[in-house]
């Protein structure tokens, strides 16, 4: 569908005309599409499956806790500060959780009370079309559309005029959605990637261990192959270590895909030949490709790669400088741990950071001297499941955040509302101004900034 | 001598600067004309309150004259040093030195943020006269106005700051959901790193200092660009900064479009801005290359929706005080326009204009408690607001002007056309139209269908027209029965939305426009159920769907293996 067949303008002008009647501000309105929401999921879970199956090949439970947004019901009212929609958003969803990105945020825009336009990822093509053919039967079409579309018809949508555009992508796509935005003064929640590091602390007893690794080598494989903007980027361990974790990754790995990785239907497929040839190529170069301890095979025809270990491949390839978003892991090992602190923090900013450790100063340390969307402490993505954290990137990692309450404020707009009556007022507040009302004011100024400032606007008695 | 690079055209006016106004008219630059100028500059301005536009000028000049000249000035030559053009360079040498700062990690420490806090109330207190003066030269802003606009409000700021911060800095605890059990979670506020706040011209020092407290509050580096439109508070600022506060963390860069621009080529952490929607355009377009969050605030036409059943004296006094008393209306929350209805707009006219006299007497160019337009291009985008045809017979009371001293006295216009000049821009001055509609109710479409507003204000007796005006209008902040006083509240977040602003500050609101919200998820190496890792089961996906949909009971029959069908 072009966006002249959609008809853009057209579509755009009943969404407007939606959100000004206020239908989509009642809270019945808001919980009636939340319900259909769900009913949505509950009644398409076998074709939510079969189409993530279809683009990314992911395995359904995989597909089910990535891809099923929980509702959230929120609607905070204070007299004094009051959330109102922002007005007709947009949303720009990703390939690599499909449904799951598409159907998240438009969770806080509709809870928070707006009209919505989604545009979901040309790449997961299957995704893409599911999403326009039964949001349509489950939702009220005149306030929540779907256009499908590629990059043209991203383009196209950029130059309309949104209240909110919510994205999420690449840091490059990502420049490109707020300069747009610019030109309109539109805020913009980005949702962008990076190099998230793992800091492995290996102070621990050896069962701890065990299950750190089992942990790291489940957040780089088993989320989306190493395709999910909250996965392992690298690990950053202690030189003398480097042998037995290698050891233990390939356990993992044996453990949760046997032998022959390749063939296994647990593992997700890389999603497209672009990205297949991108990742392809990360291991081309021969600096790199010796580094390589484990795995490296790679399917052409299926576009499928094996589950990867590299041992410090060069700082300056492209694989250390690029986010993988696939399934190689590189291992850059350091003489000791503290040294993580300095590397992490002398590179762009990642979404998560993982520190797996027990000891208190290293923690300190992390939280202290890096900087990073949000930091998680031995375990990997699982801050991505609690509706009470705020998930979302800074610097490179993105814009803003969601998730929770968080979704409810990110299409909000928090009106400040102060109410007053006509009896009290005091003479002083008004001109002409005298040196006596000076120096009374600046008397009572000694003694209560802000008490005396409410009295003397006569806000407070 | 190539003079005609000389960017004297900014050059704002004051009085004491007049030679320089003389030297514009004339338009041609010559030698014995520059050296005039040098004398009379010296005379005029004294080292404290050289402005960038003056520091500029006389550094192009250096570069042109032979050494002698400058030599018998040993003034200007200091001066000269400090005045090396602001370029893409120096922006980027200034950042570096910065994030040195930043990343020693010494700003993040409570003990930096409170002694900065306090010294610049310190700062305050040594200099008001100073200030005083300072905005006197750029706006005529009455001593009083000054004193509880500017100076009072950048304090109480900065103690609310110095009260509040060790509960802000706390991590805030959050809980954590039953997949991630077991696990503690909090939320950790971190400084962005190095943030840039542009300030405007209209409250120069408030503007500037409100968004610096937050700044530091959060244990951000902070650059502080004021507006060159007022450059008496500007190079004070500069000064007053510099000597108080930690220079290796907290710097002002003066200058106009060429600096502002060669800062905005920079990456900045986080960068506040204060003014109109096109500059604001500019900024964050500039913010997307380096993916940088903005806060930009800006203006647009505030609505005041009077009632007919109000109290009017009350309501024309608070209305009044709003548009004249806040520097003559060069405010962004200022009253742009009213609505009322035709029945009641003689009235309330008569109560404005009984109100106008009781403030600023009889003749109110005369007033000396009323700000002038801040310069020469303002003056003459107001005139041009008041003379346009379909406008300037709409007076009703006021339209008196004093071009010379920049004076426009309050006036109020009546039933002006809805595509008149006035009703599209931002007046940002003491002009002051009333629309009237047969009923108070059909206000609300008026203001819908223009852009939403930085503040929008009701004046109304009616328990029932506050609640649907509270509910249908979008505005920034809303404010019933009064005008401009909801800044002041630390409570409220103050900041607009669509046309009129992206983010908000003020008070905790502030800290948190310059903190990044760190979600930290602490886990333990337990153990954990199989249920997670590959190779996937159907058995596996009943217990996670049961985990996921939040349903504990569901959770417990799949792992103990009932729940063959699906869990609702």
């Amino acid at each position: 569908m072009t966006v002249a067949e959609f008809g853009l303008g057209e579509r755009l002008g009943e969404l407007r005309r939606t959100f000004q009647s206020g239908t989509t501000r009642s809270l019945a309105w808001r919980k009636a599409q939340l319900q259909a929401l769900l009913n949505l999921v509950r009644d398409n879970e076998e074709q939510i499956f079969q189409v993530v199956h279809e683009d990314l090949g992911k395995h359904p439970v995989e597909a089910f806790r990535d891809e099923s947004p929980l509702p959230l019901a929120f609607f905070p009212a204070t007299a004094e500060l009051l959330p109102e929609p922002l007005g007709v958003v947009l949303i720009f969803s990703c390939w690599n959780f499909p449904i799951s990105l598409a159907l998240e945020p438009l969770i806080g825009a509709i809870s928070a009370g707006n009209a919505a336009l989604i545009k979901p990822s040309e790449m997961a093509p299957a995704c893409s079309s599911f999403l326009a053919r039964v949001i349509p039967r489950y939702l009220d079409n005149k306030a929540i559309k779907v256009i499908e579309g590629g990059p043209e018809t991203g383009a196209k949508l950029l130059e309309e005029k949104w209240d909110k555009i919510f994205f999420t992508g690449s840091p490059r796509v990502g420049r490109i959605i707020m300069s747009a935005a610019a030109k309109h003064l539109t805020p913009v929640t980005l949702e962008l990637g990076g190099k998230c590091p793992v800091i492995l602390d290996t102070r621990l007893s050896s069962s701890e261990l065990e299950v750190a690794i089992k942990r790291i080598a489940w957040g780089k494989w088993g989320l989306c192959n190493g395709q999910s903007c909250v996965g392992v980027d690298y690990i950053l361990v202690e030189e003398k270590f480097a042998p037995t974790l290698i050891d233990l990754l390939k356990k993992s790995i044996d453990q949760f895909y046997g032998r022959k990785a390749k063939d296994f239907k647990d593992l997700t497929r890389i999603v497209n030949r672009h990205h297949f040839e991108r990742l392809h190529n990360l291991i081309k170069d021969p600096a790199v490709s010796d580094s390589i301890v484990h795995g490296g095979q790679v399917d052409k025809e299926r576009m499928f790669i094996e589950p990867t270990i590299l041992l410090d491949p060069p700082l300056e390839a492209e694989i250390m400088t690029e986010e993988i978003f696939g399934p190689f892991l590189p291992i850059i090992t350091l003489k000791n741990i503290e040294e993580s602190i300095e590397f992490v923090s002398s590179r762009p900013k990642p979404l998560v950071l993982y520190a797996f450790t027990k000891d208190e100063t290293l923690k300190r340390l992390v939280l202290s001297r890096t900087s990073s969307g949000s930091v998680t402490f031995n375990d990997i993505a699982v801050q991505f499941m609690s509706d009470d954290l705020p998930f979302g990137g800074i610097g490179q990692s993105g814009l803003g955040k969601y998730h929770g309450k968080f979704s409810f404020e990110a299409f909000t707009h928090e009106k400040a509302v102060l109410r007053r009556n006509f009896i009290f007022d005091l003479e002083s507040r008004y001109p002409p101004w005298s040196d006596f009302k000076l120096n009374f004011i600046r008397l009572l100024y000694k003694y209560d900034y802000f008490g005396i400032i409410l009295l003397f606007l006569g806000l407070k008695g | 001598m190539d003079i005609s690079l000389i960017h004297i055209n900014i050059m704002p006016y004051h009085a004491s600067s007049l030679p320089l106004v003389k030297l514009v008219n004339n338009g041609k630059v010559c030698a014995p004309r520059i050296r005039n100028l040098l004398g009379d500059r010296e005379a005029s301005i004294t080292p404290k309150q050289t402005h960038p536009t003056s520091l500029r000028f006389s550094w192009r000049i250096s570069s042109s004259f032979s050494s002698s000249a400058t030599e018998s000035r040993p003034i200007m030559e200091d001066e000269m040093k400090k005045m090396e053009r602001f370029d893409s360079d120096s922006a980027a040498s200034l950042l570096k030195e910065l994030r040195g700062t930043f990343a020693s990690g010494k700003t993040k420490s409570y003990e930096w943020r409170v002694q900065q806090l306090k010294n610049m109330i310190k700062m305050i207190d040594d200099n008001e006269r100073a200030i005083m003066e300072a905005l006197q030269q750029d706006l005529a802003k009455p001593r009083f106005e000054s004193f509880v606009s500017e100076i009072s409000l950048t304090k109480a700021a900065c103690n609310h700051a110095l009260k509040e911060l060790k509960h802000w800095m706390k991590p805030e605890k959050a809980k954590t959901a039953i997949t991630t059990f077991p696990s503690s979670a909090e939320i950790v506020s971190e400084p962005f790193g190095i943030v840039l706040i542009i300030s405007a011209w209209n409250y120069p020092f408030l503007l500037s200092l409100d968004p610096v407290v937050g700044a530091i509050a959060a244990g951000n580096s902070v650059v502080l660009k004021p507006s060159e439109i007022s450059p008496a508070t500007s190079s004070l600022l500069a000064k007053l900064l510099e000597d108080y506060l930690d220079s290796s963390a907290v710097r002002v860069v003066e200058g106009a479009v060429a600096e502002t621009t060669a800062l905005l080529e920079q990456k900045w952490d986080k960068i506040l801005y204060t003014g109109n929607g096109k500059v604001g355009r500019i900024v964050m377009a500039a913010a997307a290359k380096h993916l940088t969050p903005v806060i930009l605030e800006l203006g647009g036409k505030s609505p005041v929706v009077v009632d007919s059943n109000v109290n009017l004296k009350v309501s024309a006094r608070r209305i009044a005080a709003g548009k004249w008393g806040c520097n003559n209306g060069q405010a962004c929350i200022a009253p742009d326009y009213i609505i009322t209805t035709k029945a009641y707009a003689p009235t309330l006219i008569d109560g404005l204009k009984n109100i106008l006299e009781e403030f600023f007497g009889k003749d109110p160019l005369e007033s000396k408690d009323l700000s002038r337009i801040v310069n020469s291009n303002h003056f003459s985008r107001l005139a041009k607001l008041l003379d346009e045809d379909k406008v300037s017979g709409k007076i009703v009371h006021g339209g008196q002007r004093d071009e010379t001293r920049l004076m426009i006295a309050p006036t109020i216009l009546l039933d002006v056309p809805e595509d008149s000049l006035i009703m599209n821009e931002e007046i940002f001055g003491p002009l002051l139209p009333i629309i009237t509609v047969d009923k108070v109710e059909d206000s609300f479409d008026i203001i819908k269908s223009r852009s939403k507003p930085l503040a929008a204000y009701l004046f109304t007796s009616s328990k029932k027209l506050e609640k649907e005006f509270v509910e249908n209008i979008s505005a920034g902040g809303m404010l019933i029965n009064d005008t401009v006083v909801h800044l002041t509240n630390p409570s409220l977040p103050f900041g607009g939305v669509g046309e009129s602003g992206i983010g908000s500050y003020h008070g905790k609101f502030s800290f948190d426009a310059f903190s990044h919200k760190k979600a930290v998820l602490y886990r333990s190496l337990y153990g954990d159920a199989p249920v997670r890792y590959p190779p996937y089961t159907p058995g596996k996906l009943r217990i996670l769907r049961a985990i996921l949909d939040g349903s504990i009971i569901g959770a417990i029959l799949a792992l103990i293996g009932f729940g063959k069908k699906k869990l609702e």
